[in-house]
């Protein structure tokens, strides 16, 4: 059965704010789109604010003097003050634009990492971090001779709260884990487990790719020391991210990557760096993309992101009600209470490639493979599995389409 | 679509001819395709002038990879090293009956890319020898 509408979300109208979602895959074929979590669509108003920015003001930031860098440099750090606001972080000046999550985690583990950590230290990190929140520590690790740890991930799909405490007491320097799942679903309980990180005199870092684009983040009471996220998973442009790190955390770290715009003053053998948060942006940015990342929280915040992470949770609560009534279909991570729109699933004797290859052909865009989690699926003995993660634009009728175009792919291999 | 799933390819999916370990062998290779953990190991055995007397292959994943090692594996027995050299992406695509995209194709051309690393490392020990 149909979940209840979400009253005051106007879903016809917020589909059309995305131009993509009324293509059609191939003639006669609507386009269904369940992969968001790998990157989401773009509403007009984040097309037309790049186009905009390259038509009327297109100029380089900083440095100019004249009218068009004036107000490019208007726009790009509006934007940082915007996305600011959006994560209620103290000051924009604690906000780094990077390429994206990636680049923001490799950022802290090649600049605060290296100066800070000695051989022997621990990293904690668990078992369901996307390759972005572990490679970077294992490149690390090897370099410095550190020692990672892991959270362990229950069959539920949860971290082992449990052996977390018990993990403390081998007094980690950091803990960096993720907010939300991209395979699992499962939203992390951080303002509690940051808490009991900070007291064990750790430092924290979280990888929020999954999370700022779907529920509410306020950077102030979850206290994180570090908070990464990408434009381009919430409703932005790809190629810019953010890096919130802590004023005196940033302070005391040393530059990135040096170049342009890093330095306050340049001899022939030495540098000085610049301000926050200049000192770690070293060249021209992505400033269209600035501009774009600042459309989209004001499209966020304008329909609200408690709206939006109510309406997900009707569309996830359907996706789990309608996925898990599928014989011989597994649905991977926690109930309704603890996850958000992302659905990862299986099905016995049928590849998950072939799936997705299925679900293709009658329009059904669902991603198939590890999503970059190799590590938990090899500990839920999985090779791949298929996984359908919902926005706000996305409506029941679409997860009806997901459910018929499973049943078809079970009659192909039956 | 209907083309993509046709009979012989699920077929081969779901009963494969030639799945199995061959211990000893002359070469046994495997690979991953690390985008979707496909995973192909093809066993050989081969008679003193270089024929292929026995072949088979294990692994897991999708449905295309898995009926390409098999149609694979039976369309090398028999052929000396050489001829088995000279295939191509035209000859899996030939067994498979199909056209696929970039993406794909690279689960059907694992099962050749494993062989042909296998043949050519048998030639690194031969000139070791």
């Amino acid at each position: 059965m149909a979940p209840t509408a979400n009253t005051g979300f106007n879903i016809q109208q917020i589909r059309e704010d995305f131009p993509l979602l009324s293509r059609e895959v191939r003639p006669g074929v609507p386009l269904t789109y369940l992969d968001s979590a790998a990157t989401s669509q773009k509403p007009m108003v984040v097309i037309d604010a790049m186009n905009r920015y390259y038509q009327d003001m297109n100029a380089n930031i900083h440095r100019g003097i004249h009218k068009l860098a004036e107000e490019a440099t208007y726009a790009y750090e509006g934007a940082r003050q915007r996305i600011a606001d959006f994560i209620h972080a103290p000051s924009p000046e604690e906000l780094i634009f990077t390429r994206n999550t990636t680049e923001s985690i490799n950022l802290v583990a090649n600049s605060w990492g290296r100066t800070f950590l000695k051989p022997g230290d621990v990293i904690l990190l668990t078992e369901m971090e996307h390759h972005s929140n572990l490679v970077p520590w294992q490149i690390l690790a090897n370099h410095l001779s550190l020692r990672l740890e892991f959270i362990p991930v229950t069959p539920q799909g949860l971290l082992d709260q449990d052996a977390f405490l018990t993990l403390l007491d081998q007094e980690p320097k950091l803990l960096a884990l993720t907010h939300m799942s991209n395979v699992l679903g499962t939203i992390n309980p951080l303002e509690d487990m940051l808490a009991k990180a900070k007291s064990a005199g750790a430092m924290t870092l979280v990888d929020g790719a999954q999370a700022v684009p779907h529920f509410p983040v306020d950077i102030s009471t979850l206290k994180a020391d570090f908070y990464a996220f990408s434009a381009h998973k919430m409703v932005g442009p790809t190629g810019i991210g953010i890096l919130y790190g802590r004023r005196e955390l940033l302070e005391e770290m040393p530059p990135f990557l040096g170049g342009g715009e890093m330095i306050k003053r340049v001899e022939l053998r030495s540098f000085k760096t610049n301000d926050l948060p200049h000192k770690f942006e070293a060249g021209t940015p992505a400033i269209a993309e600035a501009v774009g990342f600042g459309a989209a929280v004001d499209y966020l915040s304008q329909i609200g992101m408690a709206e939006v992470e109510k309406q997900e949770r009707i569309l996830a609560g359907y996706a789990l009600e309608s996925l898990s009534g599928i014989p011989n279909l597994h649905v991977l991570g926690p109930g309704i209470e603890e996850r958000g729109g992302v659905v990862s699933f299986y099905i016995d004797g049928i590849h998950a490639h072939d799936v997705a290859q299925i679900l293709d052909s009658e329009g059904i865009a669902v991603r198939a493979g590890h999503h970059c989690a190799q590590p938990l699926h090899t500990k839920f003995n999985l090779p791949a599995t298929s996984r359908a993660s919902l926005y706000l634009y996305n409506t029941p009728e679409e997860i009806d389409r997901l459910v018929e175009g499973i049943h078809k792919t079970k009659s192909i291999f039956a | 679509m209907e083309d993509f799933y046709r009979e012989l390819i699920i077929e081969r999916y779901k009963t494969p001819h030639y799945r199995g370990v061959l211990d000893p062998n002359d070469f046994s290779y495997e690979d991953d395709n690390p985008a979707c953990g496909d995973h192909i190991q093809i066993d050989v055995r081969l008679d003193e002038t270089g024929v292929v007397t026995e072949a088979v292959f294990s692994g897991e994943g999708c449905a295309i990879s898995q009926a390409s090692a098999d149609l694979l594996v039976e369309s090398i027995i028999g052929k000396h090293i050489d001829e088995i050299k000279a295939l191509g992406k035209e000859d899996v695509l030939d067994n498979l009956g199909i056209e696929l995209g970039p993406v794909r194709l690279k689960c059907a051309l694992l099962p050749l890319k494993v062989l042909k690393a296998g043949i050519y490392g048998l030639g690194d020990q031969e000139a070791e020898d």
